[in-house]
């Protein structure tokens, strides 16, 4: 068992997508898993900033949000092609990440917190009033995107287990930057960062500089998950800019345990499976969940996958 | 011996600190040469911390400049200081707690290197790797290499932010209070790695113990509310009448 592990915290992107490559085969259906893979990434951008580097945003869902209307604009207004689409998405929610944190980063704790929160609240006005394009509260319909071909096969995305790995495709590309910046100069920088600000600066490191470069990849790879998201749902919901994503991505990656590589996939995947088994008996799944994680905060601080991996020894960098 | 036509390494002129109506620091001048140690010293409240603050970068001063080899770094952000070569070891342990002992020092040393990249593999960069271990190795620490930052004794992590400041190859190093709640055997060792360091490049201290810098300093400065109240060598200044008054009195 721990060579098993040893051998997945050397190979820790080859392991993680290996393991999303069958995971559709443990899941009820595969429009779950589908969603999963799309807020387990989503979690995991916002693990980068709020695992590694210690920064607790509550503005995400905006960069969820203007990844998909971007991406669905595209498609919806401008017949834009997909890829075209998702590209729009990811560049628009690094601009916003920029903006964000250019004007958020100036600040510090609780503080950067309510900023996040209120920024993010003016990207979703904006996009609830601009309704021609946006079709405020109604969401965005239409995002439709049933076959295309790729190098002349046709794909047909309406089949969703094709779907699933399409998505998994991007997502998978997505994983192989977050491995490889955790792994960098800067992915030691950020560590540094949230251990010690001043000893950071102290050794020469830009905090401020750094600091918005990390809010910018991270909002880069949340609006991926948002591009990926209409793309699976083939609509743009308003909710997805609502500060309750936000809240999501929070709890997620500290279910599944903040600062460690796949944790907040694991802690996505287990909020997601069990709202959709809670849902079948009750609505109040929300007291469900909210009593797991909470058993979780005050039992196994670490999350579920920083605590196996805490228990075996293994660094928390898988 | 003081050659009076060398440029300073550090010099403060007239530096002002207040916060808000508190005058923590009053009109305070004074040069630091190349290759000395010196110590400031004062009884609490002196504003020791406030000018090694300063020195050192945290803040700037109200008023007053500091040139570092005869140029006004005055203001300059915190993280330029260790790159034009002034580093420092804080009062209050600064280390990266979660990080294993070599990571620490490794970051430190990757400054040089690269900074922003984030997308090549630390492992790529050999010469932070080397240098941290040299580093350990002269602080004593290199059998505790892997060892998680945060589980190491007081003393051990003190020595190790040492090792961290040494990482940039400073030409000035600043240590605030650095045998701050060590045990006697541990500041031995401390005071030793002082001496060694001191041979290589500037060394200013702020030390609140007075009888272990008179052994290792040539020369002391003396704050005492906030203003200069003498230098000297530790001869001169044990004798000095007011320094006797504000300070060795009360011992």
């Amino acid at each position: 068992m721990n060579a098993f592990f040893q051998f997945i915290a050397r190979h820790r992107l080859f392991a993680s997508i290996l393991f999303l490559m069958i995971f559709p085969f443990f899941m009820p259906y595969e429009a779950l898993a589908i969603n999963i893979l799309i807020f387990g990434l989503f979690a995991m951008g916002f693990n980068l900033l709020f695992g590694y580097m210690g920064l607790l945003s509550f503005g995400h869902a905006a960069f969820l949000g203007i990844g998909s209307y971007l991406t669905g604009i595209s498609i919806v207004h401008y017949s834009l092609p997909w890829g075209t689409a998702i590209l729009i998405g990811v560049i628009g929610a690094a601009i916003g990440g920029l903006i964000m944190g250019f004007l958020a980063i100036r600040t510090r704790g609780i503080y950067f917190s309510m900023v996040t929160l209120a920024l993010g609240q003016i990207v979703y006005y904006i996009f609830y009033k601009a309704e021609s394009f946006t079709g405020g509260e109604n969401g965005l319909r239409g995002v439709k995107v049933e076959t295309f071909s790729i190098l002349g096969i046709p794909v047909d995305f309406l089949n969703p287990l094709t779907k699933y790995y399409i998505i998994l495709f991007f997502v998978s590309i997505a994983l192989w930057l977050i491995s490889r910046i955790l792994n960098s100069p800067l992915g030691a920088v950020m560590e540094a960062i949230r251990e010690n600000e001043k000893r950071a600066a102290a050794c020469g490191f830009d905090v401020t500089k750094t600091k918005l470069l990390v809010f910018v990849l991270s909002a880069a790879i949340c609006g991926l998950a948002g591009s990926l998201r209409a793309l699976h749902l083939s609509i743009v919901p308003i909710d997805s800019l609502h500060y309750l994503q936000s809240g999501q991505a929070v709890m997620m990656s500290i279910l599944g345990g903040m600062g460690t590589f796949f944790g907040p996939f694991i802690g996505a995947a287990v909020m997601l499976y069990l709202e959709d088994i809670v849902t079948t008996f009750t609505k109040h799944w929300m007291a469900v969940i909210g009593l797991v994680f909470m058993l979780f905060v005050l039992f196994f601080p670490k999350g579920i996958w920083g605590t196996i991996l805490s228990k075996l020894h293994i660094n928390q960098d898988v | 011996m003081r050659n009076m036509n060398q440029t300073p390494i550090l010099e403060a002129r007239n530096v002002s600190k207040s916060f808000g109506k508190f005058k923590a620091l009053n009109d305070v001048s004074t040069r630091f040469m190349p290759g000395t140690i010196t110590a400031i010293i004062g009884p609490n409240g002196a504003g020791k911390s406030t000018f090694f603050n300063i020195l050192s970068g945290a803040f700037p001063p109200s008023s007053g400049q500091i040139l570092f080899n005869g140029k006004d770094i005055t203001g300059i952000p915190q993280h330029e200081f260790a790159r034009i070569g002034i580093s420092k070891s804080f009062q209050i342990t600064n280390v990266f707690k979660q990080l294993s002992v070599h990571e620490n020092v490794r970051v430190a040393a990757q400054m040089e290197t690269s900074r922003y990249n984030f997308l090549s593999n630390t492992k790529n960069y050999q010469k932070p790797i080397e240098l941290a271990d040299e580093l350990l190795r002269r602080v004593n620490l290199e059998r505790l290499r892997n060892k998680i930052t945060g589980d190491l004794a007081h003393g051990q992590q003190r020595a190790l932010e040492i090792a961290m400041a040494l990482a940039c190859n400073p030409s000035l190093l600043l240590l605030d209070e650095p045998t701050a709640g060590m045990s006697p055997e541990e500041t031995m060792v401390m005071m030793d790695l002082i001496h060694t360091l001191a041979s290589e490049r500037t060394v200013i201290l702020v030390e609140h113990k007075m009888k272990l810098i008179m052994g290792l300093c040539k020369r002391i400065i003396v704050l005492h509310h906030g203003e200069f109240l003498a230098e000297g060598t530790p001869e001169e200044i044990q004798n000095n009448a007011e320094v006797r008054r504000v300070y060795l009195g009360q011992g």
